[in-house]
């Protein structure tokens, strides 16, 4: 197929059969990023060598799938953090088994500390409705989501998200 | 005055595919079945919308080449936009779903935002929601 090809602004151009194999490792992350899931794991849903398989991933989705991973977590993981789950219980509770790199991941994606950002106000968030705050509540990697934006590759990259499931009541 | 909508679209990748999936998993019926040139528009949809269609049709399908081509592209990666039924016993069309053969994003779960409800892949990529009413 063409999945050599380079398009005119530069972009690697995948076929199909390879973009859907991308995607079905995409879901497993969306599904499964509680679970200890490490990219190896991921590329062996898509049949790839995880060096090949990141490659391809960031290609087609604008940042590599560990990144995607991380930042999903720390998308789940600052819900559970506004729902009034200790900094600890949400960095296990969303498959992350070092409290120092979930930390500093947090901290790198959300600029506050998990501690900081649970104790701060979070009225504005609480006033909106639930599907807006999942909107405006997603982290984004700034650097990867600007230069996907600018060659075309991104953009989209959150749009399917499989949804989540309830925060536990707060107490 | 009123208005109503009368079809919506959903691009796929194979219509005989896609008829398969949404009448076994989603209890769709064929409502029409229309060929032009090379390609085919089916429209779908169920006795308790009968003034609803949904439109199947490839990505190519009245479309350049070019423009084709980057359809297709977002439909294999799966970010085309979702499509979102209702459904009056949720639990009962997840188990026909996954009976039928579905690929479950996410099994019936109350989200915090309100409903309960449940997530496939059609199998084209377009993402299929289901909640309870």
């Amino acid at each position: 197929m063409n999945a050599a090809e380079t398009a005119p602004h530069g972009q690697e151009v995948q076929d199909l059969a390879t973009l859907t194999l991308l995607r079905k490792a995409r879901d497993l992350i969306d599904r499964d990023y509680a679970q200890p899931l490490d990219v190896a794991t991921i590329a062996a849903k898509a049949f790839m060598s995880p060096a090949h398989f990141s490659r391809k991933f960031r290609a087609a989705y604008g940042e590599t799938p560990y990144s995607y991973l991380m930042t999903r977590r720390i998308e789940r993981a600052s819900a559970l953090l506004r729902a009034g789950m200790s900094v600890t219980d949400a960095c296990m509770a969303v498959g992350a088994t070092s409290l120092g790199s979930f930390s500093s991941r947090f901290t790198e994606i959300m600029g506050e500390t998990p501690s900081s950002y649970k104790s701060r106000d979070h009225s504005a968030i609480e006033a909106m409705p639930p599907c807006f705050v999942k909107v405006t509540t997603r982290p984004s990697r700034n650097g990867a989501s600007a230069k996907a934006a600018a060659t075309g590759a991104g953009g989209t990259a959150n749009s399917s998200r499989i949804e989540e499931a309830p925060a536990p009541a707060r107490h | 005055m009123t208005i109503s909508l009368q079809y919506t679209h959903l691009t796929v990748n194979d219509p005989d595919e896609s008829i398969a999936f949404y009448r076994d998993a989603l209890g769709l019926e064929v409502q029409n079945d229309v060929s032009n040139g090379e390609f085919r528009w089916v429209t779908m949809g169920t006795g308790t919308q009968p003034g609803l269609g949904i439109v199947l049709s490839e990505p190519h399908a009245g479309r350049s080449k070019e423009d084709g081509d980057a359809l297709a592209t977002l439909l294999a990666k799966g970010v085309l936009p979702m499509i979102n039924f209702t459904a009056s016993d949720l639990d009962a069309t997840f188990e026909q779903a996954v009976s039928a053969g579905a690929e479950v994003l996410q099994e019936p779960i109350d989200q915090p935002w309100g409903p309960k409800d449940c997530a496939f892949r059609d199998p084209s990529g377009n993402m299929v929601r289901v909640a309870q009413v």
